[in-house]
C-alpha cells in the first residue's frame, strides 16, 4: 500500500487524523447502508422473479387465446374490432424514497365508462374467443404494471447497491489503510526528529560543560600560579 | 398524466391495445430503437418491449437503465419467452450482489 505523498509536519498529522476519523465514520455508515439495501433488494429480487414467472405464464395464455381468436376470425375483422379501445389507462407516477434512492411508484386508473364492459366492439362480427382473450388480457395487465414497478425498483436499487458496495470497499481497502500508513509514517518521522534533537542537545550540553570545566581549570591554574609567585 | 407504451410485432401487441395501452407495431430492431427514442422523450412512464426486439436493442436500452423514467420492461411475445426478462432480473442481482445467489445456476 502506497502512502500519501505529504510533508511530515505536525499540521499534516492533525489534518490526516481528522480525515481518518471522517473516513472511518463514513465507512461505518456506508456499510450500514449497504446491508440495509441488500436486505431490501434480495426480498425485492425474489418477488420480482416470482412476478415475472407469473406474468410470463399468463401472457402465454393470453397469446394463446388471441391466436385462437385470430384463427376463427380474419385479420382485418380482428384489427377493426380492436381499432378503437374503449378503455384508456391513466398512469400516475409518484415517488418513494428507499435508502435515498428515488424510486417511482406507479398507480393506474382505467377510464372506461362501464368497467364490466371493456370490449370495444359489438358482438355481431367477432367470435367468443376474442372476448375471453381480452378478458384475460385485462386481468394480466395489472400484474404487468406491478412487474414494471418492481423491476424498475430492483434495477435502481441494484445500481445504488453497486455504487455503495464500491465505496465501502474503496474506503475499507484503500483509503483507510492509506491514511493509517501515512499517519504512522509522519508520527515516526516526527519521533525521529525529536530523538535527533534530543541527542543534539545532549551533545551540545556536553560540549558546553567541557568548555566550562576547561575554563574553570585554566582560571584556577592561573590563580595557583599567582599565589606561588 | 403518464402513458404506457408497448413496442413489438403487430400480432403480439394487438391485445394490449384493447386494454388501453398505446401500441407501436414494428418488426425491425432499428425501427424499434427509433420509436423508443422518440416516445421516451414523451410522457411514457412504462414501455413494454417484446423480447424478440429487446435482445437487439441493448445499447439504446442501456441509456435509460439508470434514469427514473421510463421503465423499460421486456415481455415475451406470442412465440413464447426467450428468458431475456428473467436474465435481466438475474443481471441486476449480479450487479448488486456481485454474484448470482438467487437463481442458483439454473437459467
Amino acid at each position: 500500500m502506497e502512502r500519501l505523498n505529504v510533508n511530515p509536519t505536525r499540521m499534516m498529522l492533525t489534518t490526516l487524523k481528522k480525515r481518518l476519523a471522517t473516513a472511518t465514520r463514513g465507512h461505518k455508515l456506508m456499510k450500514d447502508k449497504r446491508d440495509e439495501l441488500m436486505k431490501g433488494f434480495l426480498e425485492l429480487a425474489r418477488a420480482n422473479k416470482e412476478l415475472r414467472d407469473q406474468v410470463e405464464a399468463r401472457l402465454a395464455d393470453v397469446y394463446r387465446s388471441f391466436e385462437v381468436a385470430s384463427a376463427v376470425m380474419s385479420q382485418e375483422v380482428l384489427e377493426e374490432a380492436l381499432m378503437f379501445p374503449k378503455q384508456g389507462v391513466e398512469l400516475s407516477v409518484g415517488s418513494k424514497n428507499v435508502m435515498s434512492v428515488d424510486v417511482p411508484v406507479f398507480d393506474f386508473k382505467t377510464t372506461a365508462e362501464d368497467p364490466t364492459n371493456i370490449f370495444p366492439y359489438g358482438y355481431a362480427n367477432t367470435s367468443g374467443e376474442l372476448d375471453s382473450a381480452i378478458r384475460d388480457m385485462s386481468e394480466v395487465f395489472p400484474i404487468m404494471l406491478e412487474l414494471a414497478a418492481k423491476e424498475k425498483e430492483a434495477a435502481m436499487l441494484a445500481a445504488e447497491l453497486e455504487r455503495t458496495r464500491r465505496r465501502v470497499n474503496a474506503l475499507e481497502y484503500v483509503k483507510i489503510p492509506q491514511l493509517q500508513m501515512t499517519i504512522r509514517y509522519i508520527r515516526m518521522k516526527l519521533d525521529e526528529n525529536e530523538r535527533g534533537n534530543q541527542t543534539r542537545l545532549m551533545k551540545v550540553k556536553d560540549m558546553i560543560l567541557v568548555e566550562a570545566i576547561e575554563e574553570k581549570r585554566a582560571a584556577s591554574e592561573a590563580e595557583y600560579q599567582e599565589s606561588c609567585s | 398524466m403518464y402513458k404506457i407504451g408497448v413496442i413489438g410485432d403487430r400480432e403480439s401487441i394487438l391485445g394490449f391495445k384493447a386494454v388501453g395501452l398505446e401500441v407501436f407495431p414494428c418488426d425491425q430492431a432499428e425501427e424499434a430503437e427509433k420509436i423508443l427514442k422518440k416516445i421516451a422523450k414523451e410522457d411514457f412512464a412504462i414501455i413494454y418491449i417484446t423480447e424478440q426486439l429487446y435482445q437487439y436493442m441493448d445499447e439504446v436500452i442501456e441509456e435509460y437503465k439508470d434514469s427514473r423514467l421510463p421503465a423499460i420492461i421486456p415481455v415475451p411475445n406470442k412465440d413464447g419467452s426467450l428468458g431475456i426478462g428473467m436474465s435481466s432480473v438475474k443481471k441486476s442481482v449480479e450487479r448488486a450482489v456481485g454474484a448470482d445467489i438467487l437463481f442458483g445456476g439454473e437459467n
